[in-house]
């Protein structure tokens, strides 16, 4: 349930050729409609796959048949003439895919570290004569590891520590102990990765894709193509879908692309089929957390000792930033003096497990908050009140050290989803039935962690054109409503109607580096260079509408960088500080029924309460919000990836199963706004907090009809032995 | 797909007569072909809703190369009574069953099993002869034919036949058609008793069946009573429905239940899982067709 | 072959075997349909075939001869329900959309919220969470508003029979 808001009339400044300064109509906040709304309901919007330029081939990526391995020999059987082969010998670069560390080869070329490993590319006009050629590669086998904690290599550790564990844990009176699990998860977006790369007559190499981050493509075809950064360019088309997984591996792809179409000289469409695109692209990182909790007989926090291992695949890719905001965030949203949560990400001989939604932090709060349960259900404490004693409020510190400002909304957010929700009643009134009721209170940091903005120095610009001014950004329109929000930010600020504010599709040769669009960020960091952006331009205007001073006195572009926020301060090196310049604020109650002839279990309601500091958009802001709570159910009950021998064995989506809409429960979603001082308009992340409550507070639904879950997929299987094992 | 041949016969004789001539192989039928059947160069898959036979394809799985289109046999989505034997044409869809007036008063778990194939796209094209010849041991519908004692009606230029349904599989994705028969109905007689059917699946729609069951309980003597998912193909329980006819407890029946199946762990479940639920669907079946 | 999309016949090339789909988006040139998983599990790829809803990547161009196709194209841009999915949010990224408003046009009109989840059950839909797709047909299907909670208890319908 949530109730968008009836658009209403709007004044417009256009008309007089002024910037109406005191428009008392504001876009920031309104339902308008949204930019690409039009196109994508007509069908017209243009995917990658929508697109075709003369004399394009296709391309096919031959990939590793052994998890680990040294390659041995390569027999090729094309068939027929016309193909472009490419393997590690036409790599005019590095050969590595660059991220934080560039161990991640961009083709195999001895030595293979998983199943979906790519080694050989090929090209062709014909998509038949494609799929008919054969490559077979033998190869030297090694023995694989597939169990993180059995690796014999660390990817990254990493501590945080707050006053002295060990002494608070020996001193509490209650030790609670406990094991958690989480699965991989796919991101199945609707459309599959692809990109076309185009051969630039002059030299170079243009890429279209489907993509997160047009920047970090940018860099890894400069790194591999050895080619200087003007003569790559990196042009978002529209994208069906990312959720974190076309954050990384589209630079791989496009990689691919631009070494077939460098050596065919000619266009290359390489659109990968949803059952490559399972086996061979990113997942949510399986995790493991420990926890070991010193409670006060009357539930207070003494002492928590946090152990976070995560799976991450063959190479490092992203994995130590993953594993850092797990960490960050896997004490939770509760005040504890003494703490201490000890990472590590482990090296297994699977694909790469990388960016998806949360980055961490759903796993680590799967954790807490099923740990919280059972804390409560050791002390025989009502869960809600439990929470409350314990969470954050203005003036608490985090383990980091991070001082909680007025925006702390946890104690809020939580009264509000127990009393929309009836949680006390239905809690009382189910006892002993097939239904159950369970709570999550979980928070989520805005903007990349501790120094990354810093590091990052997004810049964003604001043009003048002849019809207003456009908006000159990296950050991509993935179905969040970038283009729309961002309009609304800029049309605010420079006192314009939404409509004379123009978002320009996403190209390396025309926008600056606004940094990735991940990591809840894009409202928040780059509206915020926006808004600065918009305010300036609003003075160097002097009071003319924008198309009106484009007349007069021709282009204007103003470009703006990052600036820290001042009381926003952060050590790399002991891990310490000001981890995120705000954080999001959540509350999800879910109401499950129990088959017990099926051990299914259905999601019937799920109450989502969330603080994102503001809504600019009400119903963009509530469509992340009840997408964000469908995607975490599926992980937390349907979705299981199965791997066999280091492979997703169940890679198409007939086995993977996404909720449908006889799956989805009912929601009823309250947004809460308590306004940062970081974000425009007091706006915070709202992309990936959704998808941190739904898995534990449905687990611990099934924790009140007697289940010991503690691990998801809570699938019908694992209900079963729950079932079996309880008395 | 450009490799690939197909023929487009206009009367169910013209199909018959192509059939007869370069038949196709056992166990690949009108609505869907398993990966891998077929094969060599004259075999002759038949088809209709295609809904199995792309996913093959498109996975390059299968190995058949001509194909003969049956949608234009309009004869075959009729469905009517004759005498008092319930007759669907091999063509019916999944749609049409649910919409049907007769399959509903007679069959209604065979309506219920219709609208729980895939979605309502999928409902729209896959027809019940397909179900049939794909010979998946996950098909929906199969269990309920079982259940009901349907007989397969096959026809071929020589003549027709008909085979009970759980006598047309003879093992995994395997069937007793001819390259040269064709599926062209499937026959139900008048079932006495109340009937019961439930799948299981990871998912509320669109999932494929870890269990299905499918029942029929007259008011004295044995029930009858079909499984999907649990062994090579479809299977009666004959014990088990012998057992509880004989006014057998449901505890013992469970027991029973047990030897007369054969599951195995596969990508959507395991053994174990499929046993406990095959066991607990027989009590809840017995529980709700009381008398 | 000829092919009727939308109302107007189209020779087409393709052999007899070619998806719909393939057809539609190559030759046609109308990508407005899309691709999301080539099984028949997302319906991204659904058109309207005689009015009915199906997978065009499971439709052999044969089987469409003689046949009225009907694509996202053909519903011009300003339907109620086109309208009502960009207003109301039932369109995020946009890949699931031309599909979702296809099996949409197949509910009718004033569809229960029920006869919304059941019909649409073989649509995928993996950025909304289907709430404000559900809002999106109930008005744009003819149903003023007032899409609220009232039916959502409602239990899922029940296959087990009885009787």
């Amino acid at each position: 349930m949530f109730a968008a808001e009836p658009d209403r009339a709007r004044a417009d400044g256009r008309a007089t050729g002024r910037c109406n300064q005191e428009r008392n109509v504001t876009a920031v906040g309104r339902n308008v409609p949204r930019k690409d709304g039009a196109a994508k309901v007509s069908g017209e919007a243009r995917y990658v796959d929508d697109l075709t330029f003369p004399g394009m081939l296709f391309g096919r990526t031959i990939r590793a048949t052994v998890p680990y391995g040294r390659i041995r020999e390569l027999r090729m059987a094309l068939g027929e003439g016309g193909f472009t082969v490419v393997d590690h010998r036409d790599i005019p670069g590095r050969n590595a895919i660059a991220l934080i560390e560039d161990d991640q080869p961009c083709l195999a070329a001895h030595e293979v570290r998983h199943m979906a490993e790519p080694v050989i590319l090929l090209a062709h006009a014909d998509r038949e004569a494609l799929q008919r050629a054969r490559v077979d590669i033998d190869y030297e086998e090694m023995e694989p590891v597939f169990d993180p904690e059995q690796s014999p290599r660390v990817l990254k550790t990493l501590l945080i520590e707050k006053g002295n564990v060990e002494r608070a844990l020996a001193r509490a009176p209650i030790v609670v102990e406990g094991e958690y699990r989480t699965g991989h998860q796919e991101h199945v977006y609707i459309e599959p990765n692809g990109v076309i790369a185009l051969p630039e007559p002059a030299g170079g190499v243009t890429v279209y894709g489907s993509l997160q981050c047009p920047f970090y493509v940018h860099k890894a075809l400069v790194a591999v193509l050895a080619l200087p950064p003007d003569r790559v360019r990196v042009v978002q088309t529209e994208t069906g879908g990312g959720f974190g997984g076309k954050e990384e591996y589209p630079s791989m792809i496009a990689a691919h692309a631009a070494l077939l179409a460098l050596k065919s000289g000619r266009p290359v469409k390489l659109v990968y089929d949803r059952a490559e695109d399972m086996l061979a692209t990113t997942k949510r990182h399986p995790s493991i957390v420990r926890h070991r909790t010193g409670v006060s007989r009357d539930g207070r926090l003494l002492a928590m000792d946090i152990e976070v291992v995560l799976d991450g695949g063959a190479y490092v890719t992203l994995s130590p930033v993953v594993l850092s905001r797990g960490a960050i965030h896997a004490a939770g949203p509760y005040r504890c003096g003494h703490v201490r949560i000890a990472g590590r990400a482990m090296m297994t001989h699977t694909p790469p497990n990388g960016a998806f939604r949360g980055f961490g932090a759903p796993q680590t709060q799967f954790a807490m908050e099923v740990h919280m349960e059972r804390i409560a259900e050791r002390l025989e404490i009502d869960p809600v009140r439990l929470r409350a004693k314990n969470a954050l409020r203005p003036g608490d510190t985090t383990a980091t050290g991070q001082r909680m400002g007025d925006d702390c909304a946890a104690r809020e957010v939580l009264r509000l989803a127990a009393g929309k929700s009836g949680y006390a009643r239905k809690r009382r009134a189910w006892q002993g039935t097939n239904r159950g009721i369970g709570v999550a209170l979980f928070w989520h940091g805005s903007g990349f962690t501790g120094s990354g903005e810093v590091h990052l120095k997004s810049r964003a610009s604001l043009a003048l054109s002849e019809t207003g001014v456009r908006i000159l950004v990296a950050s991509t329109e993935i179905g969040q409503g970038t283009r729309t929000m961002h309009a609304q930010i800029v049309a605010d600020a420079l006192g314009v109607p939404y409509e004379m504010v123009e978002p320009v599709q996403p190209d390396t040769a025309e926008v600056p580096d606004s940094g990735p669009t991940v990591a809840s960020r894009t409202c928040m960091v780059v509206g915020r260079i926006l808004e600065e952006c918009a305010a300036e331009m609003r003075e160097r205007l002097g009071g003319l509408a924008p198309d009106e001073y484009f007349r007069r006195h021709g282009p204007v572009v103003v470009t703006r960088e990052y600036r820290k926020p001042a009381d926003v301060t952060w050590d790399d090196a002991t891990y310490r500080g000001d981890a995120y310049a705000a954080f999001g604020w959540g509350c999800d109650v879910a109401e499950v029924e129990y088959d017990p002839v099926t051990y299914q279990i259905r999601p019937v309601r799920v109450t989502a309460v969330q603080d994102i500091g503001k809504a600019i958009h009400p119903v963009l802001a509530a469509g992340q919000i009840e997408g964000g709570t469908a995607q975490g159910l599926g992980w937390a009950l349907n979705e299981e990836v199965v791997m066999r021998g280091g492979a997703m064995a169940n890679a198409q989506l007939t086995n993977y199963l996404i909720p449908t809409t006889l799956d989805t429960p009912a929601m009823a979603v309250h947004i809460v706004e308590r306004p940062t001082p970081h974000g425009p308009s007091g706006a915070k992340g709202v992309g990936e907090m959704p998808i941190d409550g739904p898995a534990p507070a449905v687990v611990n639904a099934i924790r009140q009809l007697g289940l010991d879950v503690r691990a998801i997929p809570a699938t019908p299987e694992r209900i079963m032995e729950a079932a079996c094992a309880s008395p | 797909m450009s490799g690939l041949i197909l023929l487009r016969p206009h009367s169910l004789a013209e199909a018959l007569k192509m059939l007869g001539e370069r038949g196709g192989t056992a166990g690949v039928g009108t609505g869907d072909a398993p990966g891998g059947a077929g094969g060599n160069d004259d075999t002759l898959t038949p088809i209709a809703g295609c809904t199995d036979l792309y996913v093959a394809l498109n996975a390059g799985t299968l190995a058949a190369t001509r194909f003969v289109d049956l949608s234009a046999l309009d004869a075959l989505r009729r469905i009517a009574l004759r005498g008092d034997v319930l007759r669907v044409g091999a063509l019916a869809t999944c749609t049409a069953l649910q919409r049907s007036r007769l399959v509903k008063q007679r069959a209604p778990i065979l309506a219920a099993a219709a609208a729980e194939v895939g979605g309502v796209q999928i409902q729209h094209r896959g027809t019940i002869g397909g179900n049939i010849a794909n010979a998946s041991p996950a098909g929906d519908t199969l269990p309920v034919l079982a259940a009901l004692e349907a007989v397969v009606v096959l026809r071929s230029a020589g003549g027709e036949r008909r085979v009970p349904l759980t006598s047309f599989y003879t093992g995994y994705r395997a069937t007793v058609r001819r390259p040269d028969e064709l599926i062209v109905a499937v026959e139900i007689p008048p079932a006495d008793g109340k009937q019961w059917f439930r799948k299981v699946g990871t998912r509320a729609a669109q999932a494929i069946s870890k269990v299905v069951m499918a029942a029929v309980r007259p008011a004295r003597g044995a029930p009858r009573i079909a499984l999907g998912s649990v062994a090579p193909t479809v299977i009666r329980l004959p014990r088990t429905e012998a057992y509880l006819g004989g006014g057998g407890s449901i505890d013992e029946a469970q027991r029973v239940l047990q030897d007369e199946i054969a599951p195995i762990d596969d990508l959507r479940s395991t053994a174990d899982y499929r046993r406990r639920v095959a066991g607990n669907l027989l009590a809840q079946m017995w529980k709700e067709t009381e008398y | 072959m000829r092919l009727t999309v939308n109302g107007s016949a189209h020779d087409v090339a393709a052999p007899p075997m070619a998806r719909l789909l393939d057809v539609l988006r190559e030759e046609l040139r109308l990508t407005g349909t899309k691709e999301g998983c080539g099984e028949g599990e997302c319906g991204a790829c659904t058109v309207l075939i005689d009015g009915d809803p199906v997978c065009s990547c499971l439709v052999p161009v044969a089987q469409a001869e003689g046949a009225e196709v009907t694509t996202i194209e053909g519903l011009g841009g300003n339907h109620p329900l086109q309208r009502a999915f960009a207003g109301l949010g039932g369109a995020q990224c946009g890949i699931c959309t031309p599909g979702m408003i296809m099996a949409s046009v197949a509910l009718g009109p004033r569809p229960s919220l029920a006869a919304i989840r059941r019909g649409l059950a073989g649509n995928l839909c993996r950025c909304t969470g289907y709430e404000a797709i559900y809002r999106a047909v109930r008005q744009g299907g003819g149903d003023g508003g007032g899409a609220g909670e009232a039916g959502r208890g409602a239990r899922r319908r029940d296959a087990r029979k009885g009787t």
